[in-house]
C-alpha cells in the first residue's frame, strides 16, 4: 500500500516539506487533495471513487495521472514503498 | 546575578566566505547563563566585525599564525593584561594548531579554551581522513594527499575522474580530467600550500551537522542542516534545520568514538542509497552556527560553560524546518576608525 512518510505534510497552500531531507515542493490543489487522502491511508480505489465523483475526468486519465504523481513522490522519497521502515 | 565573562573571539571576517566570529558573538550575547564583554581578535584591518560596535566591545590585531606561536602568545598576554580575558574562542582552521599548543600557557594567564586535543585535531585532517574512517568505523570517501602535479598521473586505486581537489585548510574544486586537476592543484596549492588532497567524488546531496562534544564522549549539541542556497565558493547562504535520525546517530558515533572536545562541523554527503559519507570534519564552530541558536541549541554558550567548568546539560531537542538566510550589509565607517585599528592595532 502506498503510504506517505508520517512526518511529511502538505499545507493548505500546497506546500510540502520533507523534514528528513530538508526538501520542499509545491503541489497543485488536486495533488494536495490526493496527498491528504494518501496520508489518511486511503486506497487507490477509494481515492479514484472520490475524485471521479468530484471532477470531470475519465478513469483512465485519472489512473495515469495518479500513477505519475506516485512515481514523483517515490522519486522525491516522500512515500514509504511497501511501508518500508522510515529513516 | 549573572556572571560576566570577557571573551575573545576571532574570525570577524564576515565576508562572502565568512568566518564564524560574528555568529559566535551573536550567540554569546544571547546567552541566558552569563553576560559578556567581547574582545575581537582580527588579522586584517578590514574584517567587518571590528566595526560592529554593538557586537564587539574592543578589537585587537593579532599576528598571523605563520609568524609563530611565541608571537601570538606575547600578543595575547599583552591583550590579557589590559582586558583580563576569561576565555578565547578561535574560529579559523589555520589558527587552531597554535591555540591548541598554547592551551596550558593560556590557562596559566587565566584564559580558558575548549578545543579538540592535538590528537583529535591531527587525526581528522583531510589528508588523514581514510585512516580516521577506518579507526573509528566511519564512512569516508577514498582520498589521498599528493605533493606534486605528477602525482595526478598516478591516481590511487578507486579514485577516478571526476574527483575533488582540496586544499589543506580551504578550497575545493570538482575536476573532470587531468588538465583541470593540474590547474586546480596549482591554484589551491599557491594559496594554501601542500599537501593537496584528491578525494573520490561522491554523487549526492550535501548536508552539514554542527555540534559540541564534552571531551568525554557525550554529545552536548547536534543540529543537522541542509544547504539551500550555495555561493560560488560552496558556502551556505541559506539553510534549513532537518530531522534526519541517521545524521544524528552518525554524529553521536563520531563524538563517542573520538571523545571529541569542542565545537565542530561535519560535512556529509548522502548518496543515492541514503548512505552518509563524512567529507570533512571541521574542528571548530561553523559560520552558520546561529541557526543552531535559532532552533534552540546555543552551542557557543554551552562551549563557554564547559570551558568554565560549569555543569552543562545536553540539548535534546531543536526546531525542525527553521531556516537561516544570510545577507550582506554595508556599514558606513569613518576613516578614523580604520586609521585607529591600522595604526595602533586596536579599536
Amino acid at each position: 500500500m502506498t503510504k506517505i512518510k508520517s512526518n511529511v505534510a502538505v499545507s493548505e497552500s500546497g506546500f510540502v516539506f520533507n523534514p528528513i531531507t530538508g526538501e520542499s515542493y509545491s503541489v497543485n490543489p488536486v495533488a494536495a487533495e490526493i496527498f491528504n487522502m494518501l496520508k489518511e491511508n486511503k486506497s487507490f480505489d477509494e481515492i479514484e471513487k472520490e475524485l471521479l465523483e468530484k471532477y470531470q475526468v475519465d478513469a483512465e486519465t485519472l489512473e495515469k495521472d495518479f500513477n505519475d504523481f506516485i512515481s514523483m513522490l517515490k522519486q522525491y522519497q516522500i512515500i514509504d514503498e511497501n511501508n518500508e521502515k522510515e529513516v | 546575578m549573572k556572571k560576566k565573562y570577557n571573551i575573545a573571539v576571532s574570525g570577524l571576517n564576515a565576508i562572502d566566505s565568512p568566518g564564524p566570529g560574528v555568529a559566535v558573538i551573536r550567540a554569546l550575547r544571547e546567552a541566558a547563563s552569563f553576560d559578556v564583554r567581547i574582545i575581537g581578535l582580527a588579522y586584517e584591518s578590514l574584517e567587518p566585525g571590528i566595526y560592529m560596535h554593538d557586537l564587539v566591545d574592543k578589537t585587537y590585531h593579532v599576528p598571523y599564525p605563520t609568524t609563530g606561536i611565541e608571537n601570538l602568545f606575547k600578543r595575547l598576554e599583552h591583550i590579557s593584561s589590559i582586558e583580563k580575558i576569561d576565555m578565547i574562542i578561535p574560529n579559523f582552521d589555520a589558527e587552531l594548531y597554535s591555540f591548541i599548543k598554547l592551551e596550558k600557557r593560556l590557562k596559566e594567564i587565566g584564559m580558558h579554551t575548549f578545543l579538540p586535543t592535538m590528537k583529535q585535531f591531527e587525526e581528522r585532517h583531510k589528508h588523514n581522513l581514510p585512516e580516521f574512517g577506518k579507526k573509528y568505523d566511519l564512512h569516508v570517501p577514498r582520498s589521498e594527499p599528493i605533493y606534486t602535479v605528477n602525482d595526478l598521473y598516478r591516481l590511487p586505486e578507486g579514485i577516478e575522474y571526476p574527483l575533488v581537489v582540496k586544499g589543506k585548510y580551504y578550497d575545493a574544486s570538482i575536476v573532470y580530467n587531468s588538465e583541470q586537476a593540474k590547474s586546480a592543484f596549482n591554484k589551491i596549492s599557491a594559496k594554501w600550500g601542500l599537501p593537496i588532497i584528491i578525494q573520490e567524488f561522491v554523487h549526492g546531496t550535501e548536508y552539514n551537522v554542527t555540534g559540541l562534544g564534552d571531551g568525554k564522549g557525550n554529545t552536548i549539541s547536534a543540529v543537522p542542516m541542509r544547504k539551500q542556497y550555495i555561493t560560488d565558493k560552496g558556502k551556505a547562504w541559506g539553510g534549513i534545520s532537518i530531522a534526519d535520525k541517521k545524521m544524528l546517530e552518525l554524529t553521536d558515533k563520531f563524538i563517542s568514538q573520538t571523545k571529541w572536545r569542542g565545537g565542530f562541523e561535519l560535512e556529509l554527503m548522502k548518496d543515492k542509497k541514503n548512505d552518509f559519507y563524512i567529507l570533512e570534519i571541521n574542528p571548530r564552530i561553523p559560520a552558520w552556527v546561529y541557526l543552531a541558536v535559532g532552533v534552540g541549541q546555543n552551542i557557543p554558550e554551552a562551549l563557554v560553560n564547559l570551558a568554565m567548568g560549569e555543569k552543562v546539560e545536553p540539548y535534546k531537542t531543536y526546531d525542525i524546518g527553521k531556516m537561516f538566510i544570510r545577507y550582506a550589509y554595508d556599514m558606513i565607517v569613518d576613516i578614523k576608525e580604520f586609521e585607529q585599528i591600522s595604526t595602533y592595532g586596536e579599536l
